[in-house]
């Protein structure tokens, strides 16, 4: 049914992803469809790496350790940004478009009242890209 | 402890790769974020540098306080404090500013411009019009439109001995002198005026600009100002040494905001007054002014939400189209062949009196060298921890060289332009119309500073059209202002993390808004500028000391 699963991480909070990285792991054994870990950072230092080159081989690290523990095929895919924090949504969306990604497996923050002035970013993925969306709270 | 040593050999191990190509990364064991805290407040989760958020914070709120509670004693306390720092270090300011222009001059022409911004193979984030737009909307925007007309003019005509160079004025008892005076009088204005707007204010910028765009896209430090000390303080730099530098930066940066802010607002609302012929709103209306503020910062608050490239890049863009609308106009309406034959003799009038005018010491124009220069410079270096560090974040891709080019060069040929356009025009105005010019009755005859540039436009043709235009890009500008010093001040007080929660990002407009609102009701513009002035003493030593940084720092890259 899926061809391809887009699991964003953030390598900052790894450890809160935990329930959406084995949702997706399980999803992608029963469709039999790979997995693509999507990061983006900052082009400044961040806390997770000093610079976009670094960032890029801690996720592919990150990438290929999940693959080994969960049995799953998987790819990893780096994307800068000017101001991710903003820009994160059309980053995921380009994302999805270049990874040909039919299903996004994110995991959730818990809602609340911010949410009326800067929506969630699975909301505003599934609003704006072909993808079926899977938020994992 | 030793379990953390562990840690960070095993860490070690595995260098840190070069961001693009080549490039000097600085081996430090600090992480980004270590000393932050993320306490939860409602429901906005904040994440924060533990002593410079809290200290700035606090003194800042203090400082706001004081001023309301105190608004009487505060304005001459203020004004006792900028006639004392630009009277008795006028001197320091002169010399300071001269060192940031040879440095930026050394810099271009020495090998070093060669090192790319970002690693050796880095291709460049934005293009140049965006860039550009950028620059001056962060830069200078809303100066150019307050002093764009009054400055020149002042020089020109005005009796009250701020003159440069105690140079003769063009206007002899309320007449227009003999041509040949009046001809000395426009060349001196003009150079004095490019003098403050040219080399030396984005020599200023481009100093912190390049050490901060250096130490976090070449270097991997964090985004913040202390990063630019790495090379004299090695580590120290991360503990209260470098706290005390950001927070001098987050003071700088607010209170230099505020005062432009100040003189943002009070001319859009004399401007609206005036276009709108509604006279209970004017410059001296603080309630009207404190309005403006209001709906200001809500429009930088929206622009803060969609980001730098979807808020600030647009906003500026926008405004860089309307402000060359609006040059083209004043130079094709204006007195077209005088305005383009003298831009070519203003701009060498500047580099002849430019030994003179930025001579440190033996004058005798104490009004024009300490009331204007070394106020002038005192604002630029308060303002330069904001501006440079926004250059910085959207500077990556650049080779030093292309760099100094575009922040120094190119931005002296459009500022001389600009004054060369509006000065030009009004000092014009003066002299065929004299006293029945309105710029001669705001400058000359009255002082009213916020509308001279509404009457040097009333005198064009379609005033109430150009005049409109004019109030939109002072507010525009405005809200750039606004929307990229809170960037700033965020990313410093969350210890250079650039994808901070949003959250913080609100409250930092709103707190700049509501302190602008603050000094203006408690002091007027007095207040704000010598609040402005104080924070450009400290940081001016900051900055020499950055200097030295810089080339240190440019020395051990690689070059093309």
């Amino acid at each position: 049914m899926y061809k391809k699963i887009l699991v964003p991480v953030d390598l900052t909070h790894a450890d809160r992803l935990e329930k959406a990285l084995q949702t997706a792991a399980d999803l992608s054994i029963h469709y039999g469809a790979p997995i693509c870990y999507v990061g983006v950072t900052p082009e400044a230092p961040s806390p997770v790496a000093r610079n976009p080159a670094e960032f890029a081989q801690k996720l592919e690290a990150f990438g290929q350790a999940q693959a080994a523990r969960h049995g799953v095929t998987a790819t990893t895919k780096s994307y800068s940004a000017t101001d991710p924090a903003i820009d994160i949504n059309k980053t995921l969306r380009k994302a999805v478009e270049e990874a040909g990604a039919d299903l996004v497996v994110m995991a959730s923050h818990v809602p609340n009242v911010t949410d009326y002035i800067w929506p969630s970013h699975g909301g505003w993925v599934a609003e704006h890209s072909e993808a079926s969306v899977f938020v994992v709270r | 402890m030793s379990d953390q040593n562990d840690n960070e050999a095993e860490e070690d191990t595995e260098a840190v790769p070069a961001p693009e190509g080549d490039s000097d990364i600085i081996d430090t064991d600090y992480e980004i974020g270590q000393d932050n805290v993320e306490p939860k407040i409602g429901p906005f989760q904040l994440d924060v540098h533990n002593p410079v958020f809290l200290v700035s914070g606090i003194v800042v709120v203090a400082f706001v306080i004081l001023t309301l509670a105190f608004q009487s004693q505060v304005e001459p306390l203020f004004e006792g404090l900028r006639g004392f720092l630009t009277t008795n270090f006028d001197w320091f300011f002169l010399i300071a500013g001269n060192i940031f222009v040879l440095v930026c001059l050394g810099i271009l022409v020495s090998p070093l411009g060669k090192v790319r911004i970002g690693g050796q193979d880095a291709t460049p984030d934005y293009g140049y019009p965006g860039w550009f737009a950028m620059l001056f909307a962060a830069g200078m925007g809303i100066g150019l439109m307050f002093f764009g007309v009054l400055e020149p003019v002042y020089y020109f005509g005005t009796p009250w001995g701020d003159q440069p160079l105690m140079h003769q004025i063009g206007i002899v008892d309320g007449e227009v002198a003999d041509p040949a005076t009046v001809e000395a009088a426009r060349a001196m204005a003009m150079a004095a005026t490019i003098y403050h707007w040219g080399l030396h204010p984005w020599a200023i910028y481009a100093i912190v600009a390049l050490s901060l765009a250096l130490f976090a896209y070449n270097k991997g430090l964090p985004l913040t100002v202390r990063s630019m000390f790495y090379p004299i303080f090695g580590e120290k730099v991360w503990g209260p040494v470098g706290h005390v530098i950001d927070i001098l930066a987050v003071f700088a940066t607010l209170f230099g905001l505020a005062t432009s802010l100040g003189l943002g607002a009070q001319q859009a609302s004399a401007g609206i007054g005036y276009v709108f012929n509604i006279e209970a709103i004017d410059a001296d209306n603080v309630y009207a002014s404190v309005i403006l503020i209001g709906i200001i910062t809500l429009m930088a608050l929206v622009s803060v939400l969609r980001g730098l490239d979807g808020g600030v890049k647009r906003l500026s863009e926008f405004n860089m189209i309307l402000a060359a609308l609006l040059l083209l106009f004043v130079i094709f309406v204006g007195p077209t062949a005088t305005l383009l034959s003298s831009y070519f003799g203003n701009l060498w009038a500047y580099l002849t009196e430019m030994a003179a005018l930025s001579n440190p010491v033996g004058r005798e124009d104490d009004g024009f060298r300490q009331g204007w220069t070394a106020f002038y410079w005192a604002w630029w270096i308060s303002w330069s921890p904001f501006v440079g560090m926004f250059i910085a974040r959207v500077s990556r891709g650049r080779t030093v060289r292309e760099f100094i080019t575009c922040v120094l060069l190119i931005p002296t040929v459009i500022s001389a332009l600009w004054m060369t356009a509006f000065g030009g025009t009004a000092i014009d105005q003066v002299v065929t119309m004299a006293e029945e010019s309105a710029v001669f009755g705001y400058v000359i005859a009255e002082y009213n500073d916020t509308l001279s540039l509404f009457g040097m436009l009333s005198d064009l043709p379609f005033a109430a059209i150009t005049s409109t235009i004019a109030i939109i890009l002072v507010i525009v500008f405005f809200v750039t202002s606004s929307d990229s010093g809170s960037l700033v001040i965020d990313t410093i007080t969350a210890g250079g993390k650039i994808n901070a929660p949003v959250s913080q990002r609100v409250f930092w407009v709103i707190f700049e808004g509501l302190v602008a609102a603050a000094l203006l009701l408690g002091g007027g513009l007095a207040a704000l500028q010598a609040a402005a002035v104080s924070t450009g003493l400290p940081f001016a030593i900051v900055l020499l000391v950055a200097c030295v940084a810089l080339v240190m720092g440019l020395m051990r890259e690689p070059r093309e």
